[in-house]
């Protein structure tokens, strides 16, 4: 009698692993057929096949090694000083590289906080406002950088200041979504107790809320600010203003090493801010953690 | 209860062995004040830089008023089917560009990993190449593999690929990095070989958080597909620079609302696969990525 019942669940639980490995399978399978028929369809869609990356291949080699400066060890200060002999253009459009991008993240930062409080679900008790914040952040955030510039290079002209306010939009539209779901994982507590003691609306928000997401806050604006600077340094290819249109020239032209001389300058300001900047992120992270 | 009343001598002399205590001090307000002035003087030094001024939005406003209204109502100009097919093109080199960057990338970002090979020389090397590849934009390869390779989707897909190489090598490394040490070392005291260590004790940990940020890649690619063809690689960017180039706002504001759509869709089909994913390692004790990319 023991015995049996113990053989009937060795029994069942064979056919229940049975049936789960079967599952699985499945699963795999179907996934693995839609995933081959993507990929199929996407390399039919964007003509990519590997006889013409085998064909392109050398030409790309090529390509880099032309961008390569001609360096001999026994005249390296005069080759540099050739090689670099836009450097003092390249840095005061590197300069307004950067301000574009910090002004972004300040104005967008403020938008966003502005805008993250009637946007957040908890926040708000008119539906209707909560979700015209919430889909006007997340339709802003969603249209590109680029595509705001070049229409802000037709209504306000040629230069920076079109770029400095494509990005600002993208921006507040980004930092708006992010915030506003920072605020909606808060403690609710700390709102009851203002309330309690008669605080309005804004003094909620104020004394309540923003302490609390503060450091996420700072966390997604330096996030912000990363991101801005990769942005402001290529909106110069529709006329935004920054290095890229210089960099777009050069490209354009193939004034092949000033590519790789712009390209440099380029990534090495965008590495230092990177690392200063996570540095900074992952000490408001740790911080947050300890308390 | 006795109340104890402070006296004004009292109040005085707790004011002046306190000052913190009761507000900010006037040096305090005077440094607060600088500062405040100071910032305000940078950002109307940097707007004036920028030759941002009153006049010029003014003006811009207006213009843009009349590209506002011009926008809609949206209409596809009767090219809805070009327009379709090269936003699925937009899609395709998304899709195609993260696949090829997270094959090389998965590959790389073991050579690039600590715990895989020690060899620190390697390793900062490989990871500096990483943050080469990653520091400069797709925008920038795109223009520079058309001038490579020539116009076309091709392009794209190559740019997409390149940054995201340096993007998913870094992530993968991390997370390898990351991996718990218990399991490999199971699989090494058990008599496994160095490729039996990385296959049964590595991989299973990290490869769904490696999974998991492609598809924040492809998301985030998708965005960056639908631009490319500004610069002539390939997409949906084409048609809207030609759009807005030549004034026709309306077909701009249509091919702004396919975008939007096509990108919340993508967005909606990488959330629930990735939530999937998060599910299924969950189910077996795993720890939820570490390091996943920052949302965008």
């Amino acid at each position: 009698m023991h015995e049996a019942m113990q053989q009937k669940s060795v029994l069942d639980f064979e056919a229940a692993f049975r049936r789960e490995r079967l599952r699985q399978r499945i699963q795999f399978l179907v996934f693995g057929l839609l995933f081959a028929l993507a990929t199929w369809l996407a390399a039919d869609i964007s003509q990519f096949t590997f006889a013409r990356l085998w064909e392109a291949t050398p030409r790309m080699g090529d390509y880099l090694v032309r961008t390569l400066p001609e360096l001999h060890l026994m005249s390296l200060p005069g080759d540099i000083a050739y090689w670099y002999y836009g450097f003092d253009r390249w840095l005061k459009l590197l300069f307004d590289t950067l301000l574009i991008a910090l002004l972004a993240t300040l104005f967008g930062a403020i938008g966003g906080l502005l805008l993250c409080f009637p946007a957040s679900r908890n926040l708000v008790k008119n539906y209707t406002l909560y979700f015209v914040c919430r889909r006007f952040a997340e339709i802003t955030r969603t249209v590109p950088e680029v595509v705001y510039a070049l229409i802000f290079v037709v209504a306000f002209g040629v230069g920076p200041m079109a770029g400095l306010l494509a990005l600002t939009i993208h921006s507040i539209g980004a930092q708006a979504k992010l915030y506003s779901e920072a605020n909606e994982n808060i403690d609710e507590n700390p709102l009851e107790g203002l309330r309690a003691s008669g605080a309005n609306w804004f003094q909620v928000m104020r004394f309540g809320v923003l302490p609390q997401v503060l450091p996420n806050i700072t966390t997604y604006t330096l996030w912000r600010m990363e991101l801005n600077i990769r942005s402001a340094a290529i909106i110069g290819f529709v006329g935004a203003g920054g290095i890229g249109q210089e960099l777009y020239h050069a490209i354009s032209f193939n004034y092949y090493e000033d590519i790789s001389a712009i390209v440099l300058m380029v990534v090495f300001t965008i590495s230092l801010i990177d690392l200063t900047s996570e540095r900074l992120r992952h000490r408001i992270i740790g911080r947050e953690n300890l308390t | 209860m006795k109340i104890h009343h402070i006296s004004t001598e009292e109040m005085a002399r707790l004011r002046q062995h306190y000052p913190h205590a009761f507000g900010r001090t006037p040096l305090q307000r005077l440094w607060l004040t600088l500062a405040w002035l100071g910032f305000g003087a940078a950002l109307l030094f940097s707007l004036n830089h920028l030759g941002v001024n009153f006049t010029r939005i003014w003006n811009g406003l207006d213009r843009m008023g009349v590209i506002a209204g011009g926008l809609l109502p949206p209409s596809s100009g009767g090219a809805f089917k070009e327009l379709f097919m090269a936003l699925l093109e937009s899609i395709g080199m998304a899709f195609l560009g993260t696949l090829i960057a997270s094959i090389i990338a998965a590959v790389l970002g073991f050579m690039g990993a600590r715990n895989i090979i020690p060899n620190w020389i390697f390793r900062f090397s490989l990871r500096r190449s990483f943050d080469f590849l990653r520091g400069v934009d797709s925008l920038v390869w795109a223009l520079v593999y058309v001038r490579a390779v020539g116009l076309g989707p091709l392009a794209g897909v190559l740019a997409i690929a390149t940054s995201d190489i340096g993007t998913l090598s870094k992530l993968y490394a991390e997370a390898i990095e990351n991996a718990e040490k218990r399991q490999t070392e199971g699989v090494r005291a058990s008599g496994g070989n160095r490729l039996q260590v990385i296959r049964f004790g590595v991989l299973p940990q990290v490869l769904p958080i490696m999974l998991s940020n492609a598809l924040y890649m492809f998301e985030s690619n998708t965005r960056s597909a639908t631009i490319l063809g500004i610069v002539g690689a390939g997409g949906i960017g084409f048609h809207l620079s030609d759009r807005i180039r030549a004034h026709r706002w309306d077909e701009v504001g249509f091919i702004i609302i396919m975008i939007v759509v096509a990108v919340f869709l993508i967005d909606l089909i990488s959330r629930y696969l990735r939530s999937r994913l998060i599910h299924a390692g969950a189910g077996k004790g795993r720890q939820a990525p570490s390091s996943m990319i920052e949302p965008h």
